[in-house]
């Protein structure tokens, strides 16, 4: 590598024909954290394609009783896989997309702390992908044992289980470089006078989140490789024969699977965070409770995670135990919503399509936090476990909550990073499609659950005809209403649209509104002072 | 059903009214929105729990919505609405932290008392032990001393829509449980093979079953009457075709079901005073062997060296019949054999004279049941 001395006076004029390699290797060998992050998002937009495929597969197959469209054991794969890649594949690596666009603006940094492992960290995801889809063609197809990977039944999967432990290692280990960089970046690269308690939320949410991360993705790594010994190397974990247990998987995986629950949501409370002050033309509400609000769910999230076990037959103790702590999550959780109420209290409110979201997020996420306090209550939670009750609980917070608070921060952030606007008149109207359809796909979904329809089933009884019918018609909506987006964001990639001033949202006060759009190659390479 | 109706109509009102005008002129029976008729104490409880958090549920979130939209219509730009630049305030920080909490309090008073309630599995007036396979039923009734399986009775052709799907479509199984009506029936549910969950919604339990593991619960159905339910972990590809169908009778007609079934084992069982060919007790003994021991010894009669001790070639095999018998009958402390006393004599009869006739072993005698019974004493 050539060194070259640049001797450009300050100011960004030079950066329009910034230095770096053109076509597929400046994607490649990027280390730039613009590059990357947007190699994170488009990689989870496909992603988000693939397993939206195999959910209306799922829905075509549940839109009448009798088998029609798949086989029970090739739907029970779509169930698996459509998890694995909707939690891993989409929701995640949207979020470390976003995280790597803005932490550095929002802090006044150049970059990540550690651009050449960020390279590496999302190099990981492509052959990971790869793994899970190529699954689903080798001998005894993908692991069709749902994405939680419960044994005993993983252990009588074929080979596409261990494509799919591989997998889940490979992205286990980028998530953790992804932690680290932003971990350290966070800490260590703010800009003069950046204090910790100046961050902009979103950066908070993701300092809280990358220590999430770091904590659980090694024990989910522990308990899929256990499952790997189970499987080839005689060893009896989960096995009773061999003096194991199969609960004990659950235990172990869960204690990663309840913290990953807010490592998907942080982020998004963060994004709303910055997108409910901008068009409210008001500071946040309560910034210091909210910080302290992301803390004490974070900490919480590690004393609940046998709630998602409490028909495996825990003792009173547990059952009482696991149930009071879950209750006390609603605690935080509505301090952060009452806070964004009062940022919105009073304020002079405007309704572009990023607000639209964060509305859209806050009354179906919320809706979503309720029937999550109904399955906290155990007794109540011994009739809906395992049932579309909960399908439609968690289809709340992670699709009308991560995903729309996603939708909200592409549209936010877009005309920045491409220097176009988008399209205001079709981001509504993606907007109003997709809040319109999610709630006939997923509400009736409670109904079904309620009156006894168990989940991962591919077939049902006749009195969940009606019910299933109009989720499937909301699922195929809502599923179709998504390529508006993906046009939308290809017109402003493309610069196909208005051109975006540097600051296009007139409450929008953080960092990344100084700099001109589209944002330059290089920023920040003198830092800013924080007053 | 009154308080289902009316709470359902909330939730339908939540839904929009659009959803239920999609699908005109269907039976009201395919729209159920709400946990089934509860036939249980504990199920009635559930069943009222949630009810109750339901309600609370729905006056917060109309009062929090209530204020959002408010402010939506209030403090928009477009009216002219200018922004308050406020953005701090302790008192209400605690107020909106505290009484939350106080509401969630409220909530676990109750919900207390049902889990302590549901978990009371002492003194039951009959067990039952249930055991899920990939992909059927075991019921075992203890007491009675027989059991049966109980799969899915749905025919091939209405799931693959080859003939008009029936009334109890997909929940109907050739074998029902059978429970006497006001008793305290105490359930062990365990798993042959992977994870399943026997869940009766009408009775309030879903309990998992989980192989090498027994676990219990409970339930005393006030309404004589069919209920159904269905395996609710996944269990393979069969998961969806599992159902669970439970029979309540009065006590009378129970005790005479009991009578009828025992009579069938009677039927069944064999006659220990019989006399056998050797031919039929190696073939019938080949079954046994099959099924309880060629796990460990193996099919080949060869054991698992160091482990599973091998019967071809063994001395105790070749030697006098009685040693065999006790072995088999008593087990030997401290290895894997245990007794197989829970064999019939027939059975044990059959196997041991298999064993003793099979693979290099050629004895050349029988054993007869009636020395099994001899044995016994």
């Amino acid at each position: 590598m050539s060194s070259i001395v640049h001797d450009h006076a300050p100011g960004y004029g030079h950066d329009d024909h910034a230095h770096h390699p053109s076509g597929i290797t400046r994607w490649l060998t990027t280390t730039n954290h613009k590059d990357i992050g947007t190699m994170y998002l488009w990689f989870s937009f496909a992603m988000f394609l693939v397993g939206g495929t195999m959910a209306m597969i799922i829905r075509a197959e549940l839109f009448q009783p009798g088998l029609q469209v798949v086989e029970p054991e090739f739907f029970n794969s779509m169930t698996t896989l459509h998890g694995l890649i909707m939690v891993f594949g989409a929701i995640m690596p949207a979020a470390v997309g976003f995280a790597n666009w803005q932490v550095p603006l929002m802090i006044g940094a150049p970059d990540m702390a550690f651009a050449r492992m960020n390279n590496w960290s999302f190099w990981l995801l492509p052959p990971a992908a790869i793994l899970l889809v190529t699954s689903l063609f080798v001998p005894g197809g993908a692991a069709a044992a749902g994405w939680t990977l419960y044994p005993p039944l993983t252990i009588q999967a074929g080979m596409g289980m261990d494509l799919t432990i591989f997998a889940i290692h490979i992205l286990g280990a980028s998530s953790i470089m992804g932690s680290i960089n932003i971990i350290t970046t966070i800490l260590n690269l703010r800009a003069p006078g950046m204090t910790l308690m100046k961050m902009p939320l979103f950066v908070w949410t993701w300092l809280i989140t990358a220590y999430l991360l770091i904590a659980v993705m090694p024990v989910l790594a522990g308990a899929v490789t256990m499952l790997l010994t189970d499987r080839h190397f005689g060893t009896s974990f989960f096995n009773a024969a061999g003096g194991g247990d199969p609960v004990l998987f659950q235990h172990v995986f869960w204690f990663f699977g309840h913290p990953e629950v807010y490592i998907i949501i942080l982020p998004a409370f963060g994004i709303i965070s910055q997108i409910i002050p901008a068009f409210s033309r008001k500071p946040l509400f309560g910034y210091a409770s909210m910080v302290y609000a992301t803390a004490g769910i974070a900490i919480l999230s590690f004393i609940v995670w046998a709630h998602h076990m409490f028909t495996t037959g825990l003792p009173t103790a547990g059952l009482l135990f696991f149930m009071y702590a879950t209750m006390l999550i609603a605690v935080p959780t509505g301090v952060k919503v009452f806070n964004w109420l009062a940022t919105m209290w009073r304020g002079s409110m405007t309704f572009e399509t990023p607000m639209l979201f964060a509305i859209g997020f806050l009354f179906l996420f919320t809706l979503g936090g309720f029937t999550g306090l109904v399955c906290a209550i155990t007794p109540v939670d011994i009739q809906i476990q395992d049932t579309y009750y909960i399908v439609a609980h968690f289809h709340y917070v992670m699709v009308a909550g991560s995903l729309f608070a996603f939708f909200g921060g592409a549209y936010f952030w877009i005309p920045k990073w491409s220097g176009t606007m988008y399209n205001e008149k079709l981001g509504r109207i993606h907007f109003w499609s997709s809040m319109i359809s999610f709630n006939i796909g997923f509400f009736p979904m409670h109904f079904l659950g309620l009156a006894g329809m168990p989940r991962r089933i591919p077939d049902y009884a006749q009195q969940f005809a009606d019910w299933n019918m109009i989720a499937s018609i909301g699922a195929f909506w809502f599923g179709a209403s998504q390529l508006l987006f993906l046009y939308v964001m290809v017109q402003c990639a493309r610069g196909k649209g208005e051109k975006a001033p540097a600051k296009p949202w007139e409450g929008a006060d953080t960092l990344e509104w100084t700099l001109p759009s589209p944002i330059p190659y290089h920023t920040f390479e003198t830092p800013p002072t924080v007053k | 059903m009154v308080p289902n109706e009316c709470k359902g109509g909330i939730r339908l009102a939540l839904a929009g009214a659009a959803l239920g005008a999609l699908v005109p002129g269907t039976a009201l029976a395919a729209r159920e929105w709400n946990l089934q008729t509860p036939v249980t104490p504990i199920a009635r409880q559930m069943y009222d729990l949630h009810t109750f958090i339901f309600w609370i549920c729905v006056v917060i979130f109309v009062a929090v919505f209530g204020v959002m939209f408010y402010s939506i219509f209030k403090h928009r730009k477009s009216v002219g609405h200018e922004a308050h630049q406020f953005h701090e305030n302790t008192t209400v920080e605690i107020v909106w932290t505290v009484i939350p909490f106080l509401i969630l309090l409220f909530m676990a008073f109750p919900a207390t008392k049902t889990i302590l309630a549901m978990k009371d599995t002492t003194a039951p007036d009959m067990t039952v032990k249930i055991t899920g396979y990939q992909w059927k039923w075991n019921y075992d009734y203890l007491q009675e001393g027989f059991g049966f399986y109980s799969s899915l009775a749905t025919p091939l052709a209405q799931i693959e829509n080859r003939a008009p799907k029936g009334e109890n479509y997909l929940l109907e199984v050739d074998n029902p449980m059978v429970v006497p009506v006001d008793t305290k029936v105490r359930v062990l549910i365990t798993a042959g093979d992977v994870l399943h969950a026997w869940w009766v919604p009408a009775f309030g339990v879903k309990q998992d079953a989980i192989p090498g593991f027994v676990r219990d619960s409970w339930f005393k159905a006030e309404k004589t009457g069919i209920y159904r339910g269905q395996c609710a972990e996944l269990c393979g590809k069969e998961h969806g075709f599992m159902p669970i169908v439970v029979e309540v009778k009065s006590k009378d007609d129970y005790a005479q079901w009991v009578a009828e079934q025992k009579k069938k084992v009677a039927v069944a069982a064999d006659d220990p005073g019989k006399v056998w060919d050797i031919k039929d007790l190696v073939a019938a003994g080949e079954k046994v062997f099959a099924g309880n021991c060629a796990a460990c010894h193996q099919a080949n009669g060869k054991g698992v060296p160091g482990a599973f001790p091998a019967l071809d070639g063994s001395k105790l095999v070749a030697g006098a019949k009685a040693e065999q018998i006790a072995l088999v009958l008593n087990g030997k402390p401290g290895t894997a054999m245990t007794p197989w006393k829970q064999l019939s004599d027939t059975d044990i009869a059959a196997v041991i004279t298999y064993t003793r006739n099979s693979w290099g072993n050629k004895s050349g005698d029988a054993v007869q049941p009636a020395e099994i019974k001899v044995a016994r004493q």
